[in-house]
């Protein structure tokens, strides 16, 4: 049998969650024996580098009707392909594209779906996945007992295991259904880094006092390569823009790193970040509820900090 | 317009999260439990707000138990007209998406709002599955909608940007921060509220194909390394060395 994994790409790359749900679906097969194959739908290129991340084959659906991305038409293409390969389970990246096709095939095919999974699944006696619930406050153990299972996962949840290796990329063709959505336009914010795959995300809050005084938090988050965010208050005021709100109600972040500067810890922002590798904060109050969440702190005035953090940081790339 | 705006009842932001039963079940002993925010804040409002600009009707539906018409009350507290709960008790997102789909598909709506997702057990299912089995269009992550006629352009979050897609006819969307402003119930909509039509429809035969066999709490943090804030540099050292996270 073998393992589909849906491989997204971005101007014809792949992304990083692309790499990394091969990869788990590669381990997973390395477990259960099967063979794992990666689908990619649209215009792309340099698909061979998925093999690395331990996939043969990779199942290329080029038709130009799928470089604008229709949920619909991915579905569809995606149930031929898992067809046409024999695939009984299905792996996605529980990012945007995953999470618009997922459900849609697991609607398709009767099939049980679990998102958000954090490791591989449990396939002693049965097909058990750990997904994070509650915002990231616990984890679930989710049986699928259906004869097709399907999954996504977590972006930044699994150890990568990386190889050597070209995979072979097939073409296949699909008739593409047409549908009643149009893609009208893409906006990338192309000069940010996007703040879901970033590594290091600067955070700060409402204890910077006013917009103007972004323009540490920018410098160092430019130092260290990272992605911008805000709690939400800041992006209510208007202080940030909304799409760099985190938490419960803005988005979940996994980084490696996640500075959290004048920032309280309030319980539905961790629900957004708490999920970060490493957490520093850095605060006035010795008492913010942050501190039991940190990995790293310091007690004191952002205002005095930050400026050395930023001189401390070049110093080091300068070393 | 008619609209149906699909709710779900979930625990109130601040709940402690615990289990019970040898970590099978949700503690619910002393939890509140609130209509899903992405729900009410985002799918509701803007639906709200496209009848009032346009005329039409908001239906509330809910697919659960009656404990759930409390809950089902505060949205049409908002402002809904009418709610509609479907008696099943919810096992797994499919089969969820199946009731919301069965009954839709009799009702000719013009748009099926749902939430990005459910802040317990965050899914990001429902929505998605019940547009497979209606054979309608999906545009999830939604932050903006606008409707002209019988079509309608939405703005979806992407990786790293923002999608303009337009949609001609039915559709369903799962609604995220940004779509709408959220909206405080007023003393005259709870009084509403209480007499606003709340039908009990029975449930279809649908089986699970996926079950919560336990819950885990994280693992404890280990205590918070304090440095210095005259010592700023020791901190990059350890995020360096120690962490080696930069
Ligand atoms: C249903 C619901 C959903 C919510 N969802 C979210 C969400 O998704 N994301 C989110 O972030 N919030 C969310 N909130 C809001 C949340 O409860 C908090 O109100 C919010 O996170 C607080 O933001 P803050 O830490 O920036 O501000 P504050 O709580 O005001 O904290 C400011 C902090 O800055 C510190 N400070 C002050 N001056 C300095 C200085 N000079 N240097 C260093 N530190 C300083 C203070 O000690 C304080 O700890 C939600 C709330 C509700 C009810
Ligand atoms: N029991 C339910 N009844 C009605 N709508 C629901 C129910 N569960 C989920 N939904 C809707 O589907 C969305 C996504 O839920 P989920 O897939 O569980 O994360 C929610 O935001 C609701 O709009």
């Amino acid at each position: 049998m073998s393992i589909l994994i849906y491989a997204d790409t971005s101007n014809g790359a792949l992304t990083k969650n692309a790499f990394e749900a091969v990869n788990y679906g590669a381990q997973l097969a390395q477990k259960t024996g099967d063979v794992a194959v990666a689908v990619v739908t649209g215009s792309a290129s340099g698909l061979e580098e998925l093999g690395k991340y331990g996939v043969n084959k990779v199942i290329h659906v080029a038709d130009a009707g799928l470089d604008n991305f229709d949920p619909q038409k991915v579905t569809h293409v995606i149930n031929e392909v898992a067809n046409a390969q024999g695939a009984k389970t299905i792996i996605f990246s529980h990012d945007y594209a995953g999470k618009s096709v997922a459900p849609r095939l697991a609607a398709k095919l009767d099939a049980g779906l679990v998102t958000g999974a954090v490791a591989i699944p449990n396939t002693d006696g049965g097909f058990v996945v750990k997904k994070a619930v509650f915002s990231g406050k616990a984890f679930a153990n989710v049986e699928i007992s259906s004869d097709v299972k399907i999954i996504s996962v977590l972006p930044n949840s699994i150890e990568k295991q990386i190889g050597e290796g070209s995979a072979s990329v097939e073409n296949m063709s699909v008739d593409v259904p047409s549908t009643g959505l149009t893609v009208k336009e893409v906006r990338k914010e192309s000069t940010e880094l996007s703040l879901t795959e970033a590594d290091i995300v600067v955070s700060a809050g409402r204890g910077l006092k006013g917009p103007e005084n972004w323009g540490m938090i920018e410098e160092l988050a430019h130092e260290l390569g990272a992605a911008t965010a805000c709690s939400r208050p800041v992006a209510d005021i208007g202080w940030r823009p909304h799409h760099e709100h985190v938490g419960q109600t803005g988005i979940a972040i996994r980084p490696n790193l996640y500075f959290a500067i004048g920032i309280s810890g309030a319980i539905q922002h961790l629900a957004g970040v708490n999920g970060s590798k490493v957490i520093v904060v850095i605060n006035t109050d010795a008492e913010a509820p942050f501190f039991k969440a940190a990995d790293y702190g310091i007690v004191g005035d952002a205002f005095e900090v930050v400026p050395k953090l930023i001189e401390a940081v070049k110093k080091l790339k300068a070393s | 317009m008619k609209i149906l705006v699909c709710i779900s009842k979930a625990p109130d932001t601040t709940a402690k999260i615990a289990f019970t039963d040898g970590n099978t079940k949700f503690d619910e002993n002393g939890v509140q439990f609130i209509v899903n925010p992405y729900d009410e804040w985002y799918a509701l409002v803007r639906g709200l707000e496209l009848k009032e600009a346009n005329g039409g009707t908001v239906t509330v539906l809910n697919v659960g138990g009656a404990e759930n018409d409390p809950v089902i009350r505060k949205a049409l507290a908002i402002g809904a007209d009418d709610a509609v709960r479907i008696d099943a008790s919810t096992t797994d997102a499919l089969s969820v998406a199946k009731q919301i789909a069965a009954y839709a598909k009799e009702q000719s709506y013009d748009m099926i709002l749902c939430g990005k997702e459910t802040i317990d057990y965050n899914g990001s299912q429902v929505a998605g599955m019940v547009a497979e089995l209606m054979n309608l269009p999906y545009v999830s992550l939604a932050t903006k909608l606008d409707v002209n006629g019988s079509t309608a352009t939405i703005e979806r979050d992407v990786e790293g940007g923002v999608e303009v897609v337009e949609v001609s006819g039915a559709f369903v969307l799962s609604a995220a921060k940004g779509m709408a402003e959220a909206r405080i119930p007023n003393m005259r909509g709870i009084m509403a509220a209480r007499t606003k039509p709340l039908a009990v429809v029975p449930a279809i035969e649908t089986s699970a194909k996926t079950s919560i066999k336990s819950f885990e709490l994280p693992p404890a943090k280990s205590a918070c390394k304090l440095v210095d804030a005259a010592n700023v540099e020791e901190l990059v050292n350890l995020l360096h060395n120690e962490a080696k996270a930069i």
